[in-house]
């Protein structure tokens, strides 16, 4: 297996052009910013110039005195200052700017992630840079026994079954799983033909009775001395919220150690895209179509996770394969949790079919959601309460997510309004239950563009004196 | 009789780069990398840095042992080629041995150009291209007191300066106008010209030199003027190596005319690097441009077409780049960063100097001295030919951080 390195984002919808990264990257360093934040097309938008330490690097290629290498442990194009002879090559070799004189020291200078803890991004007060660690989960995971056979029959960009292989693989063989009829198991991995889809005891419960069933598979456990064994489903959210909701409650009511996650694609996708209590206001199902009359699903959906926090779980948390790192973390809690007590995890599942989005643009709706605050990520235990684990600030309007989704295709702008009105009370609301925690790492400011910052209009480069040169 | 599915002749930047392409497609078939030189891969660019003691001869090589181990390469060192049968797809070397092949690489650079001056053969007299030339230089730098300098490029100043800094009085003898003609016009070239001046080396430029005689080195110039130096430094240029291809039916012009897949005429032989005659890119015409940046573009190239990697793409085309640092100062050139004709030249002459040359709206050259850009996002702009229309005036006020917006918008 190859490795895979984490790396900085910048995500350019978001900078404003403070320069804090520059000024703490300097001090960092203790010369010139290794990161140039220069001004962008239009007024007020900002652009970045970074080392993006590139696979195939020709800083490194064309270097006459070895002086830069890549590091295949890290991913780092490490600079030698005792064997660089100063002749500036690499800066020809670069096209992004990314290793450039340092005109404090009149030697070239480049980024190096500061050891993985990049002080640039720590400072950035938007968001807009970002740590991105999913090349640590990669290395961490990617070599790990995957749980399930190859060849399930999701379909194409299918985001639940993304879903199922990576949390089988974090959780590990030590577990019982249960899958009630859906998509999960519907793609095979309670199997064909008498053989099982998956690698660790899979049970094919009733729709109804789940955790019903759980409960007493966990009861089993403990009484035979196997506490360690993690009890679990891999549900949908039709069998969650509606048909299975009884059995649900009852097992989260009586404390029942089992961990349950409840795979969101916002209705009865494998038979036929018929509309559940969690499809969205305004969604084209099957059962709530489209035409002359009908323009979509015309109740709100109900907030399961936030149903589960009343049940004083022990963990609840919302997660998205949007963001990995969050969801690595949820499931390392929600599996803790599960020895405990009953522990919910609510993953959002673009559905590439049932809701006609290209296969290619799952995870970039998976993104949006979160970005616009549709599925807002959060976590909930019964001694800490609710905190959100991605910011709620600097949202995007609902319309960027729903123009990329198909189901949305006819919304009218009263229904869109409605929906942004009903996202923004849900967050309010969320805010409310957040009020005494911590809140999130960075976005506390307005992104470039949501309201002019002082001198937009200028095209004057902001921070001529730190950029580099 | 030793083989390799590949064979690389020549240990630098074409070679290495070739190397590198075919391991990314073909991890196992033999290859083997013969070189003249006795030292592991080094870089002839380091080699002032060499003689100023700045780098050393143990500081300076790119790759180890172990490097050639991972990659399954046998490197032969003091294995100097002196023939090519095409046919029988052979390789013979100096000391007799014949090395088979199925894909050739011939990757053996340039070597100084030695002009017809009448006397130069009998005196001793040195050139930078190896490091055994860097050792000998630094040796004979020690003992002397003064020196001429036949040639004012790369080679030719990076050593006046070496010289000069170790205390000896130097001549440099120059026939152009100026001092690194073709990367620099002549405003740029006066401010380099200025700096070797006022550190005591003595320039004499649209000069020629009609006679060397003995013992150390007397140089009459064609005014007349005699230097008397106890050091004669020739860097009157390059040229490829070709002499062990003669008769083998490589076709060679100024140096191994190749295609844009760094193919030659001959089935199974690719050429790259300082020896490969490949085209330039403003004007499509052949060239040779000799250095780093096309060494490694070349070299990638012929090794993806060796390998048969599907990826390759063809060669666009050479751009001029140079990077030159003088008594700490800097000065920068990509592309016709000197061109006049037909073209729009924006210059900034006061501080620090500036050339951008655009022709309807793209970049096609870039120069400055002690005001450094990114010469590399330049070159993008330049390869891209990117259209400037929209953002005109940001980018000849502010060049480098409009140039870093563009690369970075088109990152995304
Ligand atoms: C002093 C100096 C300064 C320079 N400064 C710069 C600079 O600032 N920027 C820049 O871009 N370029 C610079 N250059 C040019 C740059 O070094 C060359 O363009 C580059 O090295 C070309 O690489 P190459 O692989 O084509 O060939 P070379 O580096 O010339 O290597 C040729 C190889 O072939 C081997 N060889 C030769 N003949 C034979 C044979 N018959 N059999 C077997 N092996 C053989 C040699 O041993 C060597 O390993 C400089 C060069 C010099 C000498």
């Amino acid at each position: 297996m190859g490795v895979a390195f984490d790396s900085i984002g910048f995500k350019a919808s978001l900078c404003d052009g403070c320069g804090d990264c520059m000024t703490a990257c300097s001090k960092a360093k203790g010369g010139a910013s290794r990161i140039s934040i220069v001004p962008g097309a239009k007024a007020g938008t900002f652009e970045t110039a970074i080392c993006r330490q590139c696979g195939d690097p020709k800083c490194v290629q064309v270097c006459p005195s070895g002086a830069l290498d890549k590091d295949n442990g890290n991913g780092i194009i490490g600079w030698d200052a005792s064997k660089c002879v100063d002749c500036l090559l690499c800066t020809a070799g670069c096209a992004y700017g990314g290793i450039a004189v340092d005109e404090t020291v009149a030697r070239v200078a480049k980024c190096d992630q500061c050891d993985g803890d990049p002080a640039c991004v720590k400072v950035c007060p938007t968001g807009a840079l970002e740590f991105r660690k999913a090349g640590t989960i990669f290395n961490e995971y990617g070599g790990k026994e995957d749980l399930f056979v190859p060849g399930l029959s999701g379909c194409q960009g299918c985001n639940s079954e993304l879903i199922m292989r990576h949390a089988m693989r974090k959780i590990g063989r030590n577990s019982v799983l249960a899958t009630p009829p859906g998509c999960i198991p519907g793609m095979g991995s309670v199997g064909y033909n008498g053989k099982t889809g998956t690698k660790v005891p899979v049970f094919h419960p009733l729709l109804t009775n789940t955790a019903s069933m759980l409960s007493g598979i966990r009861r089993y456990y403990d009484r035979i001395g196997r506490k360690d064994i993690v009890v679990m489903a891999l549900a949908g959210d039709g069998g969650t919220s509606d048909c299975g909701f009884h059995a649900v409650s009852g097992a989260a009511e009586r404390g029942e150690k089992v961990l349950y996650v409840c795979v969101d694609n916002e209705g009865y996708m494998n038979t036929g895209m018929q509309r559940s209590g969690t499809t969205p206001y305004g969604s084209w199902t099957s059962t709530t179509p489209v035409g002359e009359h009908m323009k979509g699903k015309t109740q709100d959906a109900k907030n399961l996770p936030l149903i589960m926090t009343a049940h004083k779980c022990r963990y609840v948390a919302t997660a998205s394969t949007g963001y990995m790192e969050d969801l690595y973390e949820k499931l390392d809690r929600a599996i803790e949790a599960s020895f405990e007590g009953f522990s919910y995890l609510h993953i959002y599942s673009p559905c590439p079919t049932g809701w006609r989005i290209p296969a290619s643009k799952v995870i970039e709706a998976c993104r949006m959601s979160v970005d616009s605050n549709f599925n807002p990520l959060w976590e909930y235990t019964n001694t800490r309460g609710l905190r959100f684990t991605h910011s709620p600030d600097n949202a995007y309007p609902i319309t960027e997510y729903v123009k990329m989704i198909g189901k949305y295709r006819h919304l009218s702008p009263d229904q869109l309004a409605h929906i942004q009105a009903k996202v923004d009370e849900q967050v309010a609301l969320l805010k409310l239950m957040a009020a005494e925690s911590p809140p999130p790492q960075a976005a506390h400011r307005a992104p470039a563009g949501s309201s002019t910052p002082a001198g937009a209009e200028s095209s004057q480069p902001a921070r001529r004196e730190i950029a580099r040169n | 009789m030793p083989e390799a599915k590949y064979l690389l002749v020549g240990s630098s930047h074409a070679a290495l780069e070739a190397l590198r392409a075919i391991r990314l497609v073909d991890p196992d078939g033999s290859m083997a990398m013969l070189t003249k030189d006795e030292r592991l891969p080094y870089s002839p660019t380091i080699l002032p840095y060499v003689v100023s003691g700045r780098s050393g001869p143990d500081k300076v090589l790119l790759r180890d042992p172990a490097f050639f181990a991972a990659n399954a390469c046998t490197y032969v060192p003091n294995a100097q080629a002196v023939s090519l049968d095409a046919k029988a797809r052979a390789v013979t070397l100096a000391n007799g041995e014949v090395w088979r092949y199925q894909s050739l690489l011939v990757a053996s650079g340039a070597q100084p150009a030695i002009p017809p001056v009448k006397g130069l053969d009998g005196v001793t007299y040195h050139v930078l291209r190896t490091l055994a030339d860097a050792e000998g230089l630094r040796a004979a730098m020690g003992a002397a007191k003064s020196a001429v300098v036949l040639g004012a490029g790369l080679v030719g100043l990076h050593a006046a300066e070496n010289l000069a800094e170790a205390g000896l009085k130097v001549s440099v003898v120059e026939m152009q106008d100026h001092v690194l003609p073709g990367y620099f016009d002549a405003k740029a070239s006066t401010r380099i010209e200025e700096a070797f001046t006022k550190h005591g080396v003595d320039l004499k430029l649209r000069r020629k030199v009609v006679e060397v005689s003995g013992p150390a080195a007397r140089v009459t110039l064609d005014d007349g003027n005699v230097l008397e130096a106890d050091l004669l430094l020739v860097a009157t240029g390059v040229r490829p190596v070709t002499d062990w291809l003669e008769g083998s039916g490589v076709a060679v012009d100024k140096g191994v005319v190749v295609d844009e897949a760094m193919r030659t005429n001959i089935d199974g032989v690719w050429a790259a690097g300082d020896v490969a005659q490949a085209t330039d890119f403003a004007s499509g015409k052949p060239a040779l441009i000799g250095i780093i940046p096309t060494a490694v573009e070349q070299g990638k190239i012929a090794g993806q077409g060796m390998a048969g990697d599907s990826y390759r793409k063809d060669y666009a085309g050479g751009l001029p780049v140079n990077t030159y640092r003088f008594f700490g100062r800097v000065a920068l050139s990509i592309g016709r960063a000197a061109a006049t004709e037909g073209v729009e030249a924006v210059e900034t002459d006061s501080g620090a100097y500036r050339r951008l040359v655009l022709e309807g709206n793209r970049l096609v050259g870039y120069a400055s001295v002690d005001e450094p850009f990114d010469v590399g996002i330049m070159g993008e702009l330049i390869r891209r030919r990117i259209d400037l229309t929209e953002c005109k005036d940001a980018f000849l006020a502010w060049p480098v951080e409009t140039g870093r917006r563009l690369m970075s918008e088109q990152w995304r």
